[in-house]
């Protein structure tokens, strides 16, 4: 005979089996969702290649009338006599914010981090925190409209540039956007540093500077490349900001105070007025395959370097 | 009494090492040097925030021993080591009272240089913490921290201090290779080589071996054997056997307190106190 009380251990252990279950159930479907939207994507972008070669995607011999013969044109106009559908002048503007971006939020959020975890007492943190999350909450399409209305000008007028909007302004506030993130993820990084390994440092005579370039950031330094990384991609990823403040011309161009037009920005703009089943439609869905397959590697790259960093430190 | 004759009769020196632990040319306040310890602590209290963990300490300890610090586990022996080459500096809270002179140097005095006072007194701790880094990069990082860039200079006094922590033959081979990989054993004699590259006089152990099988603890109370030529050797063990055989001297501390401090031979043959006896013949603790 059970007693009540064994009975209801039963239904304890019941009941956290089904817990365990459900949870299971939510990390799968998360799994199979990703898997879903990879799918869709590349089937729709694959009836690209019905019409079209890939080669296209790169650029296309179209005869020139003034020139008077063929010049191989790699350009994105896909509303012409003859659609063009390069994505080169797409990738170089999405690399021309992104990479910008990156580079002004790794300087300052490193810097962050580092002040966060290893200078900041208890109290400046606890209301530095909160700010930082409060950043990371901004809908970016209002960091987008602050860049194109204030930040656009200022820049002009301070460097007096030719284009109002340019990539530089995009990366300024894409930089907005993965600052957070770096941050974020870098704080966690040194904080991941053991103790024992500060001591060790100290005890060696070692100031605190020494003691931070010398012990913990080379510990912390691959926790710190995946926050970067996952910022790039976060970067690449953007589409509000950029396609309120990069001044959306698909140029090819390694000037950063140029207008570029980024492959999100590209999408954002045109897919809602394309027909769909059309060539360009579906070579919006090859635009959103390459995207994706960018930040899917760089994903798969920061968790690599990520779990290396658990490995290097099990202690 | 002895001790307050070598007072009066010595005149006022201090070791040439020791002049740089004080930042300034201010007049040192020191005492007696060569007969005197080394390590002469007065009316020592040490605090965390409220709560006082170390308890009017008083001890002399002698240059060139071993001294064994033993007692009940938050008895304060980690903390009185700690003090010694002030890294209680580094918890937020810690607060330490009274005097501790190493060779007639306050380390408490407002012009101590610490980071020379650390580069003086080294400190093992209980848990291996070797960097991780290449074995070499280890051993090198002390004498990096303290400005020496040359190669040659830095490969000899790696190779010096892995031969002095018996390390050498075991690692001569791979010295660029992780310090991760090796053995527990083999990281806290990394954790003794990275301590003596940098020329301490001291060095302190906090339980080097507690967490090493017995074959690695032999080696480390060899080791230690033979380092006290050369060093002034502060251990805490929770081992009565190991303080028996590796130390000269041994201070019993209970609660905060040090209740009985002697030779070694005297503490475990016939300590004055009864408390004494009773926590090494294991009726306590
Ligand atoms: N960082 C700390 N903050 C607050 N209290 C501490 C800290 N370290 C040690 N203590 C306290 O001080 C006392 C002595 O601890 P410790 O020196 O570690 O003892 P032992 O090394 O002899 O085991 C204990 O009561 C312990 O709780
Ligand atoms: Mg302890």
């Amino acid at each position: 005979m059970p007693t009540k009380q064994s009975l209801t251990q039963k239904n304890i252990r019941l009941s956290e089996r089904a817990i365990e279950k459900i949870l299971l159930l939510a990390g799968i479907s998360s799994v199979v969702l990703i898997g879903l939207i990879f799918i869709f994507l590349f089937k729709e972008a694959v009836f690209f290649f019905q019409t079209a070669s890939p080669f296209d995607l790169i650029g296309k011999w179209v005869y020139d009338e003034w020139a008077s013969k063929n010049i191989f044109n790699m350009m994105w106009q896909a509303v012409s006599k003859i659609p063009k559908y390069s994505l080169v002048p797409l990738i170089c503007g999405s690399f021309l914010v992104a990479f910008p971006a990156t580079l002004i939020s790794a300087v300052i959020g490193i810097g962050c981090a580092i002040y966060l975890s290893e200078i900041a007492s208890n109290k400046t943190r606890e209301t530095l925190k909160p700010t930082l999350e409060l950043l990371a909450g901004i809908p970016s399409v209002v960091l987008g409209f602050f860049m194109l209305a204030v930040v656009a000008t200022v820049v002009q007028n301070l460097l007096g540039t030719k284009f109002r909007l340019n990539a530089f302004v995009g990366s300024l506030g894409t930089a907005l956007c993965v600052l957070p993130i770096i941050i974020t993820i870098s704080e966690d990084a040194l904080r991941a540093v053991p103790k024992e390994l500060r001591d060790a440092s100290y005890a060696l005579g070692a100031t605190k500077w020494q003691t931070i370039f010398g012990t913990v950031l080379p510990a912390a330094i691959s926790g710190i490349s995946a926050a970067v990384i996952l910022g790039f991609g976060r970067a690449l990823g953007e589409t509000m900001i950029v396609v309120m403040a990069t001044g959306n011309a698909a140029l090819i161009t390694l000037n950063i105070f140029s207008s570029v037009r980024t492959m999100t920005a590209n999408i954002a703009a045109e897919l809602g007025a394309v027909a769909q089943g059309s060539e360009h439609y579906y070579a919006l869905f090859v635009v959103g395959s390459v995207l994706f397959a960018f930040t899917f590697i760089l994903n798969i790259f920061s968790e690599i370097i990520l779990s290396g960093m658990r490995r290097k430190l099990r202690m | 009494m002895d001790e307050q004759n070598n007072v009066e009769m010595l005149e006022e020196r201090v070791s040439p090492s020791l002049k740089k632990i004080v930042k300034e040319k201010e007049p040192l306040v020191t005492h007696q040097t060569d007969l005197l310890p080394k390590i002469n602590v007065q009316n020592l209290n040490v605090y965390y925030h409220t709560t006082q963990a170390l308890k009017q300490i008083e001890i002399q300890i002698k240059p060139q021993r071993v001294t064994a610090l033993i007692g009940p586990s938050g008895c304060g022996k980690s903390t009185f080591l700690r003090t010694l080459n002030r890294m209680n500096d580094t918890i937020s809270g810690a607060r330490a009272e009274g005097t501790v002179m190493i060779d007639g140097v306050n380390i408490f005095a407002p012009n101590i240089n610490v980071v020379a006072l650390r580069r003086l007194v080294g400190m093992v701790f209980q848990k291996s913490n070797p960097f991780p880094k290449s074995i070499f990069d280890n051993v090198a990082y002390g004498l990096r921290v303290h400005g020496i860039k040359d190669s040659n200079n830095l490969q000899e006094r790696v190779e010096e201090s892995l031969i002095k922590s018996a390390l050498w033959e075991e690692v001569k081979d791979r010295l660029h290779e992780s310090a991760m990989a090796l053995s527990g054993g083999q990281q806290q004699r990394l954790c003794i080589a990275r301590a003596l590259a940098v020329n301490p006089e001291i060095v302190l152990m906090d339980e080097p071996a507690s967490a090493l099988d017995p074959i690695s603890t032999a080696k480390i109370e060899e080791l230690i054997h033979v380092l006290k030529r050369d060093y002034t050797i502060v251990i805490v063990t929770h081992n009565m056997q190991q303080a028996a055989r590796v130390s000269d001297w041994t201070a019993y501390f209970y609660m905060g307190s040090l209740v009985e401090y002697g030779e070694t031979k005297k503490i475990f043959t016939a300590p004055d106190k009864k408390e004494t006896e009773d926590y090494i013949t294991g009726r306590f603790g």
